[in-house]
């Protein structure tokens, strides 16, 4: 008997070859691993949070009068003011250069000009407006103070790391099932195995085990990075991010195992793998809300696997929501992997 | 060695009307077969011949449209579990894991079996001690049918099916694996391999069953078919311009049959210093030039082309 150890069982065996193929192949490694950490990094330095910008604006040049108004203006720090004549403001004006020309009639009589669909427009218009008014004399019955915060969780980074975790999930997922067993089947590898006494539930079971084993990384490396460099929040429990994490994993990999089911090329199985991923990066709002697209096609979005682990997610991460809160995302995810999984040992060719 | 008969030996398969037919191809014709315990038995013929279907229904990896196939006394539709811990397969194209070490293979294939081998006694017994631990995408082609082997046998089975073992390999690689063969015979395995190789078949072979568009055509120990054809000597030539007729041909001294193979004519010969002289006389009198002359022993080749009009190694 071989199977007295654990190292002899077969299950470990073919859970450990899955891990040695992976480790054996830079460039999965690289993919898997490093990828969702440069693609968060640029992202999160792209967007990252700054100083408001300084609004500029144009005076049209009318001697003491614009004087005044630029005088006035120098007091905001939102404000920057050039003045010049009315045919330079106007171009700088028609070219995005300024939001606002003001020109100065009179002492007492001032006129605003400015793109009214622009939302730079009206911020200079109410910032001019103050600033003018109050060198006039205009004095403000209601004292008011300002007080700034940037909330961590609010910043697109923390909406973003939920989303490209779970996003990492379904691509590791979806290929890491895909690859091995199509490869096997197309070298004839799978047929030899089923010559031998191996079971062909440990087979596929050792691909399942190995997503989850590999989830550590997934989870580990995403969430702690994003804690760590961004200081992302993790408000929920670490026991509610691996549950869902978990749910995911195996539901994608059973997504995988239904894509590999027949298949014996890498390029059919990367067309369809595309296929099924590319509409999810897009609807499940990894990137952006997905709330942005009509209401017609919601109910569809939030039927994807993707959709639910995002949502999830963020749910857990961001509000620290508890998992009894999260049914509807798990229930979703839950469908996906029972249906799949049926799917595929219905469909699947050994040969 | 000595030869087993159906008298002295219990069957270790036994093949009964067995019948695969692929859309308009009938793969296998209702053949039956069986192969002795301890015996290497080996089924000879042309790519397409049904000897992989054949095999790979007795590998319970197809399902026959007909027929019985009764394995080690065993049913592949209700022992199928059982059986597969008894056998070892080499499949005719296999390619294992190149990222895997040879070592880290044969643990693998090791532990699907209940009673097995040693990884170190297995890679003593197919030479690959000192492959162990390289991957397996950096073996030569017969290190790697070696290793093939060896995922065969670490189950310690008791019957063994090899599917084309030594195709697409060099000579040099062919011979070892041959004496490997040739060790596993003696240790009391029962064999069934497939090959296109009259040479191999010669070599490994107690008995040969020779198969052509899914039946099988001549079954015998390879002495006695050869023996059959009543020959002894072939001769093989080709002429420039005219040649000789078949009548004048047969009536050549100690020629048994006359074919034409393309440009050659073969003539199977009984004695052969009888009747190349008068060969060459005829020519010589015609004035008929020879490009090219040959003579060998009768071989399975020939049987194959006796029985077929066809080469094993035609298309």
């Amino acid at each position: 008997m071989n199977n007295s150890s654990i190292a002899g069982h077969p299950l470990y065996q073919l859970t450990k070859i899955r891990f040695l193929e992976f480790w054996r192949e830079p460039e999965a490694v690289f993919w898997t691993l490093f990828f969702p950490i440069l693609l968060a990094t640029g992202l999160g330095i792209a967007f990252r949070n700054h100083a408001p910008d300084v609004i500029k604006i144009a005076i049209v040049e009318s001697g003491s009068k614009s004087q005044s108004v630029a005088s006035a203006v120098a007091k905001n720090p939102g404000l920057s003011a050039v003045i010049c004549d009315e045919q330079t403001a106007q171009r700088a004006l028609a070219t995005g250069k300024v939001a606002l020309i003001v020109i100065p009639l009179s002492s007492d009589q001032v006129v605003y000009r400015f793109d009214d669909t622009n939302p730079d427009g009206h911020a200079a218009r109410a910032l001019t407006d103050d600033s003018v008014q109050r060198a006039a004399g205009r004095s403000d019955p209601v004292q008011a103070t300002n007080q700034f915060e940037t909330e961590a969780g609010s910043r697109y980074i923390d909406f973003l790391l939920p989303g490209l975790l779970a996003m990492n999930i379904m691509g590791n997922g979806i290929w890491g099932v895909c690859f091995p067993i199509i490869d096997a089947r197309r070298k004839k590898l799978l047929k030899r195995m089923v010559a031998s006494p191996m079971s062909r539930t440990q087979y596929l079971a050792s691909f399942l085990l190995s997503r989850l084993l590999f989830l550590v990384f997934d989870i580990s490396i995403l969430v702690g990075f994003g804690h760590l460099a961004f200081g992302v929040p993790v408000r929920g429990t670490l026991a509610a991010i691996v549950l869902i994490c978990i749910v995911a994993a195996l539901s994608f990999s059973a997504v995988g195992l239904l894509i590999s089911a027949r298949l014996s090329t890498n390029e059919a199985a990367s067309g369809v793998a595309n296929a099924v991923m590319l509409p999810m990066w897009i609807l499940s709002g990894v990137f952006f809300s997905a709330r942005r697209f009509p209401d017609v096609v919601q109910p569809i979005i939030h039927a994807l696997p993707l959709t639910a682990a995002v949502d999830a997610l963020r749910s857990v991460m961001l509000e620290g929501a508890p998992v009894v809160s999260l049914g509807s995302e798990l229930a979703v995810l839950g469908a996906w992997l029972a249906v799949s999984f049926v799917l595929a040992v219905q469909l699947f060719r050994w040969r | 060695m000595t030869l087993m008969t159906a008298a002295d030996a219990p069957l270790a398969l036994k093949i009964r009307q067995l019948r695969k037919v692929y859309e308009q191809l009938v793969a296998v014709d209702s053949i039956d077969l069986d192969v002795y315990t301890g015996e290497c038995f080996g089924l000879l013929g042309p790519n397409g011949a049904g000897k992989t279907t054949t095999i790979e229904i007795c590998e319970g990896l197809l399902e026959p449209d007909g027929g019985t196939v009764e394995l080690l006394g065993r049913d592949w539709r209700t022992q199928a579990g059982e059986l597969r811990q008894l056998l070892g397969i080499q499949l005719q194209e296999t390619t294992f894991s190149e990222k895997l070490t040879v070592a880290e293979t044969l643990a693998l294939f090791r532990s699907f079996y209940r009673r097995s081998l040693e990884v170190p006694e297995l890679l003593r017994m197919v030479q690959l001690d000192e492959k162990r631990d390289s991957r397996v995408g950096k073996l030569s082609g017969g290190q790697k049918q070696r290793l093939a082997l060896a995922c065969a046998l670490i189950g310690d089975p008791q019957f063994l099916f090899l599917d084309e073992p030594t195709t697409g390999l060099d000579p040099q690689a062919r011979r070892q694996l041959w004496d490997l063969i040739n060790e596993l015979k003696s240790s009391g395995r029962t064999i069934l391999l497939t090959t296109h190789y009259m040479d191999e078949a010669e070599k490994l072979c107690d008995r040969v069953g020779i198969m052509d568009r899914g039946r099988v055509i001549a079954l015998d120990t390879p002495r006695q078919l050869i023996a059959s054809l009543g020959v002894e000597q072939m001769v093989e030539y080709a002429t420039a311009g005219a040649t000789l007729e078949p009548g004048v041909l047969a009536k050549l001294q100690g020629v048994r049959a006359v074919s034409s193979l393309g440009n050659l004519t073969q003539l199977q010969v009984a004695e052969l210093h009888q009747t190349l002289p008068a060969l060459l006389d005829t020519l010589a009198e015609r004035g008929i030039p020879l490009t090219e002359l040959r003579t060998h022993s009768a071989t399975l080749e020939d049987v194959f082309v006796s029985l077929t009009g066809r080469h094993l190694r035609d298309e």
